[in-house]
């Protein structure tokens, strides 16, 4: 990342998401009525669905990144692809724990397998999977590539997944997978607060983005100037 | 590539060692699961094709673990890396061989699974075996590649399965979606959406790993 | 009221894990500082010896 854009992120990002969030906090508990007949819970909506659209826009960003890493090799783009999955991986959790709040007083049970909800659940766990050998190789080039061989397979499954997943719970397969869920979203208050909760997310992930490949410019900052100080340190020690 | 199909399986079945404990993990799994389901209830019957599909799918990883496992331990890869062949068709030949490999098991586990669950012999038997042949192969595809990978890090044993596992999902349910279905003796064409969901994920998955499986072995 | 329960935990677990994970970074962050720091007052040093 140049220093144009990151000095662009730092100063913009953070309190454009604070005011979003805000806004958004604000839109959803005080200014938006109740939806007829579902009672206060239904107000979870707001805040799940934007959070489950930025799950599968943070894997696509890991999968496009981790195959312009394979592609081009330049590290950077293996960098955003790590930030984008451990954020994904966040933001998976949060909709699957804000579902299951939802699901348990709406439908008195805490996980249907849906197909939806079912296909996040895989999703997680290709995140977790993703992490998790990350974690096992550490932040080597070796290592960065077998993650991107994990984002791009991923990423190609999903679909499949996802279409196997809803045969799975429907007897006759239908066309594609149908848009239940998005009630009428008649008031036009409603669908303003969900605008502002979306835009509220994607700026919250996007500045979370920008924080953790911070770090993680800064840790390889950090061992190159180690590499450099081990590296002077012998010198001396073969001069003297 | 066909030398090299050979030289996988021949070095698989020269210690016959490598099938016999393949099969004796699947028949393992086919007991426990028995176990977990009341041998006089209904829902025996209706578990059969899970169970099958959970002995072939963990024995599978195993199986798969162990094929490069012996590759590492010997830097047999590396040799091979020296050949002037496309790191794909290596791809390609390892696959086939742990396809060919896991199939050679499922002679076994298949009518062993018919005496245990108490399964009628009938000629939904050949669409049981067509649904293994289908889903064995795309476990191999998947599978193969990310041995690849697995066997090269620290969590060795336990990284495989981990990756695998979410992948291979679809293969998974359409292929006990279709067990159940030849099972019960009825019509193949009523399942043939999973049938061409299975294929796909095969033809997908090989296109993918050959694509990218040199760079699971680059050094 | 049940509902409002749910609500509740729903949006406190969003807070909660979102605080956790920006914390994680930002005490990350400001280790890896402090480590640049002393190497290169580090090589400074060395610098100067030589």
């Amino acid at each position: 990342m140049n220093e144009s854009v990151r000095k662009w992120a730092d100063t913009f990002l953070p309190p454009a998401a604070l005011c979003a969030m805000s806004a958004a906090i604000y839109l959803v508990f005080e200014y938006v009525p109740t939806a007829q007949g579902e009672g206060v819970v239904q107000r979870i909506f707001y805040f799940h669905v934007p959070i489950a659209t930025m799950t599968y826009v943070a894997f696509g960003v890991v999968a496009v990144a981790s195959a312009m890493f394979l592609w081009r090799g330049t590290l950077g783009w293996d960098r955003i692809a790590h930030a984008s999955a451990e954020i994904g991986m966040l933001f998976c959790s949060l909709v699957l724990i804000t579902g299951m709040m939802w699901a348990r007083p709406r439908w008195n049970t805490w996980w249907t397998w849906d197909a939806r909800l079912t296909t996040t659940l895989i999703l997680w766990l290709i995140y977790a999977g993703y992490l998790m050998l990350r974690g096992s190789v550490g932040p080597t080039d070796q290592g960065a590539r077998y993650a991107a061989i994990l984002g791009i397979v991923g990423a190609v499954d999903i679909p499949i997944i996802n279409r196997s997943v809803y045969w799975w719970r429907t007897i006759h397969p239908a066309v594609i997978v149908g848009r239940e869920g998005t009630s009428g979203l008649t008031d036009p208050r409603m669908q303003v607060t969900l605008a502002v909760c979306f835009v509220a997310m994607i700026l919250l992930y996007l500045w979370l983005l920008v924080v953790r490949l911070d770090g993680m410019r800064l840790r390889d900052r950090v061992e190159e100037l180690r590499q450099r100080a081990l590296r002077e340190a012998s010198a001396l020690g073969t001069a003297a | 590539m066909l030398a090299l199909i050979r030289k996988d399986l021949q070095i698989e079945l020269r210690t016959k060692e490598a099938l016999a404990s393949l099969l004796l993990l699947a028949l393992l799994m086919l007991v426990v699961l028995s176990f977990a389901f009341d041998p006089t209830s209904a829902l025996r019957s209706e578990s059969a094709p899970g169970a099958l599909w959970v002995a072939v799918t963990f024995a599978g990883v195993s199986a798969l673990n162990r094929s490069f496992v012996a590759e590492r331990e010997n830097d047999c890869l590396q040799g091979l890396l020296l050949c002037p062949v496309d790191r794909g068709t290596i791809y390609l030949a390892k696959t086939i061989a742990n396809f060919l490999f896991m199939m050679a098991a499922q002679l076994v586990t298949v009518p062993i699974f018919v005496f245990f669950f108490n399964l009628p012999l009938s000629w939904g038997l050949v669409g049981v075996v067509a649904s293994l042949g289908l889903g064995v192969f795309g476990l191999s595809a998947v599978g193969t590649l990310f041995a690849a990978v697995s066997v090269r890090t620290r969590a060795r044993e336990i990284m495989l399965p981990l990756l695998l596992l979410p992948l291979i999902v679809p293969v998974f349910i359409a292929g006990v979606k279709v067990t159940a279905r030849a099972l019960a003796d009825k019509p193949l064409a009523d399942v043939a959406h999973w049938l061409h969901l299975m294929i796909g994920f095969d033809v997908v998955f090989l296109v993918v790993g050959w694509l990218v499986f040199e760079y699971a072995v680059e050094e | 009221m049940d509902n409002l329960n749910f609500l509740f935990a729903a949006y406190t677990a969003v807070w909660v894990l979102l605080f956790l994970y920006i914390h994680i970074l930002a005490r990350r962050n400001r280790s890896l500082e402090k480590d640049i720091e002393e190497l290169r007052a580090l090589l400074e040093r060395r610098a100067r010896e030589r």
